[in-house]
């Protein structure tokens, strides 16, 4: 690509994203819709500002679902996938094989020959990782059953390209074509070719076992390392070399780099660089999945389908309901509720982003014609195209009407429970407010940005996760949605008010508890919409004085109630003071006057009475109108 | 935290102040439920000490004007060694102060009524002369009811729910009924205080229910 054409191009998407993405919204259609309009519109059947370099953009974008693959296994403990296992293999297995099924019959009763029947209804088994996974997100239903069904299924299926890819060029040597071709591109490139059945199963296996070994022994300590510099954007590269490295990797070995960068993903899940993980790759995930619904978009050929309707259209319809009859089908044989059912069906009833991949794969290995497989290619980016508004048509028309309404679902079905409340900071102040609470059974989630200190903790066993709570990627891993209370206890007091201002603007449902070092940070704290904030030396100091007292001779629970009566006035006076402090001559008199007018009342009390407020425990008050026992 | 001083009297009615003190609540059955029938009533101002007042530094102030504000002044608690528990002590003395609720100007609360809102864990065959507990619950409320006389406010027999250690919740939801029963009638001045003071508990029972009195 030439400087000027790619920033042209660049220019071309992301305006298109900036424009349509933000209305999709507006109107509740969710952000792939948008996309997908962004695409149609800049499209050779739209505006025609993009040519031929989409396949390429398309490719290009497909690494979006492999970085969404790893944030996903960062998402999944090892512990939660085990958990998995049952509708991973057994949901996913029974949907991908009796799709397969299905789609061949249906294949071959339009008259196609059965290799390559069985060929085409494989591809088209497969339902789109990339689109399901945004769109349930965007709603918040990934922890709904249908949301985790969903997911187990498409992540059998990503798992089953492999077998796939393995199984096509079989079939062509099987089949009626002859292939004297080379096999594919694909596969010529990797190590494994030219190893036999046994030595490639071997190899994939050692792989697989590497990134794990490496993930468990070698991340933690390079992550630590590259932390230690204090380079935010230095994590953030390290963070994409491990993707990409891996990536590379899997293609080398001929695996599917989303799998590969998903097992990385899992095996990190566990450590405290995860959140931290999450918040920098996101971005390019988010971008790139964009961009690549916007290939899709652009990719429709419309062509074909004004040249014929009908033809595409009885595709379209038949590819839905055949993948929909089925889902429900094995999503009540699972015992899926009723209404999640709905969902979990409407939700997969689509083709996917691989059927690309291996419908190209199978016209280079001449297993299916491109006469076949073209509209097919147009069906399944259709298909895809209609998720959102399928979801959209199930959520308002079909679900109202013939959902049963289970109260409550939505709260016993989460998963990843998340905390109710968030520390940032674990120094000397942080670690005492999150133990107390922890030892109270409340579930609060660390963050750290001192990364030995979190090595510390850890090995303490302590939940602490590495970062810099002042970024709003990573209060959003932290699960900023769903907790109740943030409390700051960072050491760098300069970005206090930073932090509170930009969680008050993204997310003003959090209460914050935080600290001041004197009166005019806290005056400043207050300001910002920090709900509670406490000076820092206030109650110590208040105790230490208190116990110099009694050091006195004073009795300690006078000097303790004298403690109290101080600590009223002087967060009266505070409270009074807040209102004055613009005029600094103003302030200054008045905080004088404040401090005088407290000694003197407090001293007052000490001599007179009749004013202390502990007046009833002093029997001389009410000797001087009763008289004494002395009168007898 | 503190419940706001009503500034708004109605003058036909009598306002009532609850003062509840539970230390444990969250582990109450009864009076969790109970004080429930009595939150959110027009002229009826539920104060919850140990909430208002965990380290039992009471704003003496606030609530010498609280009780400024109120006709009916009730001490809503469990019975604790047979008396009031720690906080409401504590409240006693230092809100009743001398020159304000007695001595010679000592008149604020004068006229006022006053009564106990109390759950027993034994039940009611334990508080007789013959009985376990060998003295009624009046009787184990000689303190307050002196205290009571002592500040020229009008004491009522208390409202009593006994045996709540093994107490069905139906029965805990009667007694609720009842209690915000109560607490109408006084505040809309058709409780029937003369013939109270000859009864021993305010609790209605079938034989002389709480019944409105007509306005004449």
């Amino acid at each position: 690509m030439q400087g000027d054409s790619f920033f042209f191009n660049a220019l071309v998407y992301l305006s298109a994203a900036v424009v349509t993405v933000p209305l999709a919204k507006r109107f509740g259609l969710g952000s792939v819709l948008g996309y997908l309009i962004a695409g149609l519109a800049i499209g050779p059947f739209g505006l025609q500002l993009v040519g031929d370099e989409r396949q390429d953009v398309m490719h290009f974008a497909e690494f979006g679902v492999v970085m969404m693959l790893f944030l996903i296994g960062l998402e999944l403990r090892p512990a939660l996938l085990w958990r998995l296992r049952v509708p991973i293999l057994g949901m996913g297995g029974l949907q991908v094989v009796l799709t397969t099924g299905a789609l061949t019959a249906l294949a071959m009763y339009f008259g196609l020959p059965a290799l390559m029947a069985v060929a085409v209804g494989m591809t088209l088994s497969l339902s789109s990782t990339a689109i399901v996974l945004q769109t349930l997100n965007e709603k918040g239903l990934m922890k709904t059953d249908a949301g985790q069904n969903a997911f187990a299924v498409l992540l059998f299926q990503d798992i089953a390209v492999i077998p796939m890819l393995a199984i096509l060029p079989v079939l062509a040597v099987a089949g009626v074509t002859s292939v004297n071709n080379a096999p594919a591109t694909h596969a010529s490139t990797t190590w494994v070719a030219g190893l036999s059945g046994w030595e490639q199963a071997v190899m994939v296996a050692g792989v697989i076992a590497a990134i794990i070994v490496v993930g468990t022994f070698l991340m933690r300590p390079f992550f630590r390392y590259v932390a230690r510099t204090r380079l935010r954007e230095l994590f953030t590269a390290a963070a994409l070399l491990l993707v990409i490295a891996i990536s590379m990797l899997m293609t080398k070995v001929g695996l599917s780099p989303a799998l590969g960068t998903f097992v990385a993903g899992v095996v990190l899940a566990n450590s405290e660089y995860r959140h931290e993980l999450e918040s920098d790759i996101a971005p390019f995930k988010g971008l790139l999945l964009g961009l690549f619904f916007i290939s899709v978009g652009a990719s429709i050929d419309f062509s074909l389908i004004a040249h014929q309707p009908g033809r595409m259209a009885i595709i379209v319809a038949s590819l839905i309901a055949i993948k929909l009859a089925v889902l429900l089908i094995v999503g009540s044989i699972f015992k899926i509720k009723y209404d999640q059912n709905l969902l979990f069906a409407f939700s997969l009833a689509q083709g996917g982003e691989f059927a690309f991949v291996l419908l190209s794969f199978a016209v280079q290995n001449h297993v299916v014609s491109s006469e076949v497989a073209n509209p097919l290619v147009g069906a399944v980016a259709i298909s895809m195209a209609l998720t959102p508004l399928v979801l959209i048509i199930n959520e308002k028309l079909i679900q109202p009407r013939f959902g049963v309404h289970e109260k409550g679902e939505l709260v016993a079905d989460t998963i990843d429970e998340e905390n109710p409340v968030i520390i940032a900071g674990f120094g000397r102040f942080g670690s005492v407010a999150g133990r107390f609470l922890r030892a109270n059974g409340v579930g609060v989630t660390v963050l750290e940005n001192d990364s030995d200190r979190v090595e510390v903790l850890r090995k303490l066993g302590l939940k602490v996760f590495y970062g810099d709570a002042s970024r709003h990627e990573l209060l959003h891993a932290a699960g900023a949605e769903t907790a109740k209370i943030l409390i700051i206890a960072i050491s760098d007091r300069e970005t206090i008010p930073h932090l509170v201002r930009m969680v008050k603007k993204h997310y003003p449902h959090l209460t914050i508890f935080t600290r001041s070092e004197g009166r005019t940070e806290l005056f400043e704290l207050l300001d910002e919409g920090a709900e509670h904030v406490y000076r820092e030396t206030f109650d110590t100091s208040l105790k230490l004085g208190t116990d110099a007292l009694i050091a006195l001779g004073f009795r300690s629970f006078q000097a303790h109630r004298a403690s109290k009566m101080f600590r009223q006035h002087d967060v009266n006076a505070t409270q009074f003071l807040r209102h004055a402090r613009h005029d600094e001559k103003e302030f200054i008199s008045l905080s004088r006057q404040r401090i005088k007018d407290l000694e003197q009342l407090m001293l007052a009390e000490l001599r007179d009475p009749e004013i202390h407020i502990d007046s009833g425990w002093d029997v001389n008050h009410v000797m001087r109108e009763f008289g004494t026992n002395d009168h007898h | 935290m503190q419940p706001e001083i009503n500034p708004e009297r109605n003058p036909s009615k009598n306002n009532i102040l609850i003062l509840f003190a539970h230390p444990a609540l969250q582990n109450s059955r009864v009076n969790k439920q109970l004080i429930q029938y009595a939150n959110g009533l027009e002229g009826i101002t539920v104060h919850d000490l140990y909430e208002a007042y965990p380290d039992f530094y009471i704003d003496v102030k606030h609530e010498q004007n609280l009780l400024l504000e109120h006709d009916v002044i009730i001490f809503h608690h469990p019975l604790l060694w047979f008396s009031v528990p720690a906080i409401l002590r504590e409240w006693m003395d230092l809100v009743l102060q001398h020159m304000w609720a007695y001595g010679v100007t000592g008149n604020a609360l004068q006229g006022k009524k006053f009564f106990n809102v109390v759950t027993a864990g034994g039940g009611e065959e334990l508080f007789q002369h013959d009985g376990y507990h060998g003295n009624t619950m009046v009787e184990f409320l000689a303190p307050i009811r002196q205290a009571a006389r002592v500040c020229n406010m009008e004491f009522l027999p208390p409202y009593v729910v006994y045996g709540t250690r093994n107490i069905t919740q139906q029965a805990i939801r009667q007694y609720g009924e009842d209690y915000r029963t109560l607490l109408l009638a006084l505040r809309d001045g058709h409780f029937d205080i003369t013939s109270a003071h000859n009864r021993h508990k305010l609790n209605s029972d079938p034989s002389s229910p709480i019944h409105p009195v007509k306005d004449s």
